[in-house]
């Protein structure tokens, strides 16, 4: 089990091999879909794209008084071509789940990135690893908005290394 | 005649939606428990204990199992000898709304297929309308995630391609998927009737129990053999790899054309959240 705090910077991306769970600690940001599509066209956005990690979600409202509502993963493939652009902004950490395309893997090993997964459906298990939640940019997207998101020990694992690994190999495409 | 108030069918539907997004049915969960104890990949394990350990936080009623909430689908079956005054379509999505808000479950619904607007009620359900005999309405009630259901399809195979043109298409289906439905998956399968209907098959068999089993010898042994082919595919829980790729395979059928068969897999993610209510 490896333990990282962010912002993320290359020797914590070396570190990361396929398999491995990773506990994340810090300043993550959540973008899905259209948070996606803006955020790449953005001149500046409100948070530094260099070193840091996205999270594919879109969470449920929260109650009052908690921090954030249910926060597990969306499938990340859909996010495979508006990837390309933030990873060579320094984008290190993405973490989603799902299998990606291998155009998305090949440009992710040239930017030395890191697709990780936290497990799917398990929402309201995920959302007790984060204790702040902001959202910083596009409000008008309700649970699609940029969120910040300040985590402790938040569980992922690693699916494609900057290795060549991919934990989908073997098993699903 | 019975009468039913739209009020009752209201209450229902926002009872329903709210119930299903927090507590999930003990015999899943039971399947979740057998399918870790036989699992032998660590990181599948790893993840099935996070499922289990989600539907014990989720169940304490303040955050709900999925950020997914889903969309609302709705099989109703109405009894001839039901009254009610008004308009049930109605009825049913003033409970959605109520539900989606009460519950604080996310609106997942847009207006149009391009310019994306939200809902913001998660209306409008799909409802699929039956008429029958008796004096009560039935229905089954969904909350069915986008993920899943972006990995279900409909296809049009010939009579020629038979049982292992089926199973074919069904392991392709599930395989190509891999993690991206969340595994470990409930698989409803419609063979027959035509494109729409084989669909709608497919999505009803979704909501039979865990344990129950095709009536028909064929159907029968197609559930069990599809189960065990599915599991040896090797995509394990997540996509991670494993023995636990589907908890059940639920096949429901109809007649067909001469020169038809119609085969719709609808993808169901383990969340598997649905209920049934008469009233």
């Amino acid at each position: 089990m490896i333990k990282l705090n962010t912002p993320i910077n290359i020797d914590d991306i070396k570190k990361l091999k396929v398999g491995e769970q990773v506990l994340i600690s810090g300043t993550i940001y959540t973008a899905r879909d259209q948070a996606h599509i803006r955020l790449v066209k953005e001149d500046n956005p409100k948070f530094d794209i260099n070193g840091s990690v996205i999270y594919y979600v879109g969470p449920t409202p929260a109650r009052k008084n908690t921090t954030i509502g249910s926060s597990g993963p969306t499938s990340s493939y859909r996010m495979d071509k508006l990837s390309i652009p933030l990873m060579e902004k320094g984008l290190k950490l993405m973490i989603g789940k799902g299998d990606r395309s291998e155009e998305f893997r090949k440009e992710m090993i040239k930017n030395n990135a890191v697709y990780l997964i936290a497990t799917g459906g398990a929402g309201a298990l995920l959302s007790s690893r984060i204790i702040k939640s902001k959202i910083i940019m596009y409000e008008d997207l309700g649970p699609e908005a940029i969120r910040k998101l300040e985590v402790k020990d938040f569980p992922c694992f690693v699916a494609y290394d900057i290795y060549g690994n991919n934990i989908f190999t073997g098993n699903a495409k | 005649m019975r009468e039913i108030t739209l009020s009752q069918i209201t209450k229902s539907v926002k009872d329903s939606v709210i119930k299903i997004n927090y507590y999930l049915d003990d015999s899943l969960v039971n399947l979740f428990k057998k399918a870790k104890d036989k699992e032998t990949n660590q990181t599948a394990i790893s993840i099935l204990d996070d499922i289990i350990e989600n539907q014990e936080i989720a169940k304490k009623g303040i955050v709900p199992l999925c950020q997914d909430t889903g969309v609302v689908v709705v099989y109703l079956e109405i009894g001839s000898e039901v009254s009610f005054k008004g308009d049930i379509y109605e009825a049913i999505n003033k409970g959605v709304k109520e539900g989606y808000q009460e519950g604080y479950l996310r609106k997942s619904m847009v207006a149009h297929p391009f310019n994306r607007t939200n809902t913001l009620d998660n209306t409008p359900a799909i409802i699929h309308t039956t008429l029958v005999a008796g004096d009560k309405i039935k229905m089954k009630i969904a909350s069915k995630g986008g993920g899943s259901e972006n990995m279900s399809n409909v296809t049009m195979l010939t009579p020629a391609d038979g049982i292992d043109g089926v199973k074919k298409l069904v392991l392709d289906t599930v395989f190509n998927a891999g993690g991206k439905p969340c595994p470990p998956i409930i698989v409803g399968i419609g063979i027959g009737g035509n494109l729409e209907k084989s669909a709608l098959l497919a999505k009803e068999a979704l909501f039979r129990d865990l344990d129950d089993e095709s009536n028909d010898e064929i159907i029968n042994k197609l559930e069990k053999d599809l189960y065990t082919e599915i599991n040896s595919l090797g995509v394990g829980p997540m996509g991670v790899g494993g023995d636990t790729t589907c908890l059940a395979v639920k096949i429901n059928y109809y007649p067909m054309h001469i020169a038809s068969l119609p085969v719709a897999i609808n993808i169901q993610c383990h969340s598997a959240r649905h209920i049934e209510v008469i009233l």
